[in-house]
């Protein structure tokens, strides 16, 4: 079993309101040094390993499903082999 | 001409509609559960608004894996009438039927009221009974309806005349160009933000979203 974690983020030219209500934020918290918030959202996905690739299977699901290629796009990392 | 009202397990806004095309114009519609797959014997077919599965992962992203989007897709590419309001208009950018993405309000307030439009464009089957710039109110009532595409995306849509319905005075969501509806290439396939299915009787505040439904009627089918 892989336990992959795929991360889903807004494109960088697409306007992220949280994002920038959470900049504002930590703004008020006196912290001005940070310059930019950019909110996504991660799945951890447990895969079982056969004839396809943790790779394929990941690029499936995400281009099916987890992400809308209009606005977002994707990274992953492998969490767990076991 | 019969229409079908699709039901998506979280719709809310599906009687709305039935009662727009039913009541107030005398159409034949009948409700389609989404887990039903054929829409054999329709001649439109009408996503409402609501909140589809929850809005889980993104709005109207869950809804088009359910059993009828097939024949959906069907009705769309035969040239027939698509309409999706709201919750609708989401799920029809999902399924890939119209171009674009409906993204968290710029606010990120759910926005609940009327607005007034611009018929952009009234050379298509869901607005020739309107005027060509004619200003309308209708209500509007989203969390996600921020329109985006990409530039290129963007100016095909304007080039094409696929934007039909504008936020005139103001722009409630910071969707792009102030696009609140727009179509598919062909046509035939209308979503939009606002919802004239709840402004087609003066006792509900204003009639301006009669026009749309008796356009649909006036015409049963797109030629290719």
């Amino acid at each position: 079993m892989t336990t992959v974690r795929i991360y889903v983020t807004y494109k960088q030219s697409v306007f992220d309101p949280q994002g920038e209500a959470i900049t504002n934020s930590i703004h008020s918290l006196g912290h001005d040094e940070v310059k930019g918030v950019k909110v996504g959202k991660f799945f951890d996905v447990t895969i079982e390993e056969g004839d396809k690739l943790v790779a394929e299977t990941v690029k499936e699901i995400s281009e099916g499903l987890l992400v809308n290629f209009n606005m977002e796009t994707y990274s992953y990392k492998i969490l767990e082999e076991k | 001409m019969k229409f079908a009202v699709i039901q998506f397990p979280g719709s809310n806004c599906d009687i709305d509609l039935y009662e727009a095309l039913h009541t107030v114009c005398g159409a034949d519609v009948a409700y389609v559960p989404s887990k039903e797959s054929s829409l054999d014997g329709f001649d439109a077919v009408m996503l409402p608004g609501g909140f589809s599965y929850g809005d889980y992962l993104r709005a109207g992203a869950i809804a088009r894996f359910t059993n009828i989007m097939p024949a959906i897709v069907e009705m769309a590419k035969a040239g027939k009438p698509v309409f999706g309001t709201c919750n609708g208009f989401q799920i029809l950018t999902e399924a890939g039927l119209l171009p674009g993405a409906l993204k968290r309000n710029d606010s990120l307030k759910f926005v609940c009221k009327t607005v007034e439009l611009e018929v952009a464009n009234n050379d298509t089957i869901f607005t020739s009974e309107y005027q060509k710039g004619e200003k309308i109110n209708l209500p509007i009532a989203h969390a996600d309806g921020s329109f985006y595409a990409d530039p290129e995306t963007l100016q095909k849509i304007e080039d094409n005349g696929q934007v039909v319905f504008r936020y005139s005075k103001e722009n409630p969501n910071g969707s792009l160009n102030n696009i609140a509806g727009i179509t598919n290439e062909r046509g035939n396939v209308l979503g939009m933000m606002p919802h004239p299915e709840r402004a087609v009787e003066a006792l509900l505040g204003d009639t301006d979203g009669l026009h749309l439904f008796k356009s649909i009627l006036d015409h049963a089918e797109v030629k290719a």
